[in-house]
C-alpha cells in the first residue's frame, strides 16, 4: 500500500501530509510549555516578597547552552538546505554538527544539575543557615541518630532571605570557607533539588522537560544521519521532507529555550 | 509553513533575545556582557540577511 501525500501536497491543505502533522504535534506542545509558563508566571506573582531566589543560575552556563542551540539551529536548516540541493555529504556534515551540538547542550545541563543536587541548605540548631556545596559526609554521619558531621564550602547567614538574592551586594560580598558542621547541630539539611522550593520545582520540571525534548529530538536526528538516511537513495523528495519535520519540532525546541533562559536564569 | 519560515522566526526572536540580553547586562552593571548581546544581536541580523538572499528560491509556505 503507498502512503499517500509524502512529497506531493495535499489539495484540501496545501501541504504534505507530514508537515500538517508536525504543526498539529507542535500546537500540542504550545499548550503544554504554556501552561507550565503559566505555573511559572503564577508562582512567582504569589511568592512571598522576596522569598523568589534571583541569580541561583549560572548565566555564562545558560549563555554558552543559548549559542549551541542557535548554532544546532543553524545547522538544521543547512542540513534541509543541502538536501535541497542533493549534496548529501554535507547533508551528513550539518547533522553530525547538530547532534554534536545537542550533546554538549545536555552535557552542560547535567553539570548545572549536578551543581544544585550538591548545593545545600542547612538550618542550625541555633537559628541561623549554613548554605553551600557538599565537601563530604563523614563515614558515620547520620542525621537520624545525630552523628558524624558533614563539610560544606559556603557560608553562614542570620536569615533565609539572605539566600535568596545572589546578585545583591551583600551575598557578592560573603566570603565562603570550609564548614564542619556536626549533625548533632543540623536542624533540617535539604539540597537544592526539585523538593526545595517552588523555584527550584518550576525549575526542575521545565528545563528538564525541555531536556527530554533535547535528547528526544537527537535521537531522531541521529535516527535521520544514520539507518534514516538510507531513504536518500531510493526516495530523496520524501527524505528531505523528513529533515524538514525534523528541523521544525528541533526549531520548536529552540524557540522554547528563547523563553526558558531570561525567565529562568536572568529574572 | 516551512523550515525557512520558522527558521526566520527563531532568528527574529533570537535577535530580540540578545538586545535583551544586551539591556539586562548594562542594566546589572556588566559592560562587558552588554557589549558582547548587542556583538550577537547585530551578527544574528547579519545572518538572517545572509540566511534569507542563500534560500531565496525557497518558499515561505
Amino acid at each position: 500500500m503507498e502512503i499517500p501525500y509524502t512529497t506531493e501536497h495535499r489539495p484540501d491543505t496545501g501541504l504534505y501530509n507530514a508537515k500538517l502533522g508536525v504543526w498539529l504535534f507542535l500546537a500540542s506542545e504550545v499548550m503544554l510549555f504554556g501552561g507550565l509558563f503559566s505555573a511559572y508566571v503564577l508562582l512567582r506573582v504569589g511568592a512571598e516578597p522576596g522569598m523568589w531566589p534571583h541569580g541561583w543560575l549560572n548565566v555564562t552556563l545558560g549563555s554558552i547552552n543559548t549559542l549551541l542551540l542557535a548554532l544546532s539551529a543553524i545547522t538544521t536548516l543547512l542540513a534541509w538546505a543541502a538536501c535541497k540541493v542533493r549534496d548529501f555529504g554535507k547533508f551528513k556534515i550539518f547533522h553530525a554538527c547538530t547532534m554534536i551540538l545537542a550533546i554538549a547542550f545536555l552535557g552542560i545541563k547535567s553539570y548545572e544539575y549536578r551543581d544544585k543536587f550538591l548545593h545545600y541548605e542547612i538550618a542550625l540548631n541555633n537559628g541561623t543557615f549554613a548554605d553551600g556545596h557538599l565537601v563530604e559526609k563523614s563515614a558515620d554521619f547520620d542525621l537520624a541518630n545525630k552523628t558524624g558531621a558533614v563539610t560544606l564550602h559556603g557560608h553562614i547567614v542570620e536569615d533565609r532571605k539572605e539566600l535568596m538574592d545572589l546578585r545583591s551586594p551583600e551575598a557578592q560580598k560573603a566570603e565562603h570557607k570550609e564548614l564542619v558542621i556536626p549533625a548533632a547541630d543540623i536542624k533540617k539539611m535539604q539540597n537544592y533539588g526539585p523538593w526545595h522550593n517552588t523555584f527550584t520545582a518550576i525549575y526542575f520540571t521545565m528545563s528538564g522537560l525541555h531536556a527530554l525534548h533535547i535528547l528526544g529530538g537527537t535521537l531522531v536526528i541521529f535516527y535521520l544521519w544514520g539507518p534514516g538516511s538510507r531513504m536518500y537513495k531510493t526516495d530523496p523528495e520524501r527524505f528531505t521532507n523528513r529533515i524538514e519535520v525534523s528541523g521544525l519540532f528541533w526549531h520548536f525546541v529552540d524557540l522554547v529555550w528563547i523563553f526558558l533562559f531570561p525567565v529562568m536564569y536572568l529574572t | 509553513m516551512s523550515l525557512k519560515a520558522f527558521h526566520l522566526i527563531f532568528v527574529t526572536l533570537l535577535t530580540a533575545l540578545s538586545f535583551g540580553c544586551a539591556a539586562w547586562a548594562f542594566q546589572a552593571g556588566s559592560v562587558l556582557w552588554g557589549v558582547t548581546g548587542i556583538a550577537a544581536g547585530i551578527f544574528v541580523i547579519a545572518y538572517g540577511i545572509y540566511f534569507l538572499r542563500k534560500l531565496k528560491n525557497v518558499s515561505y509556505l
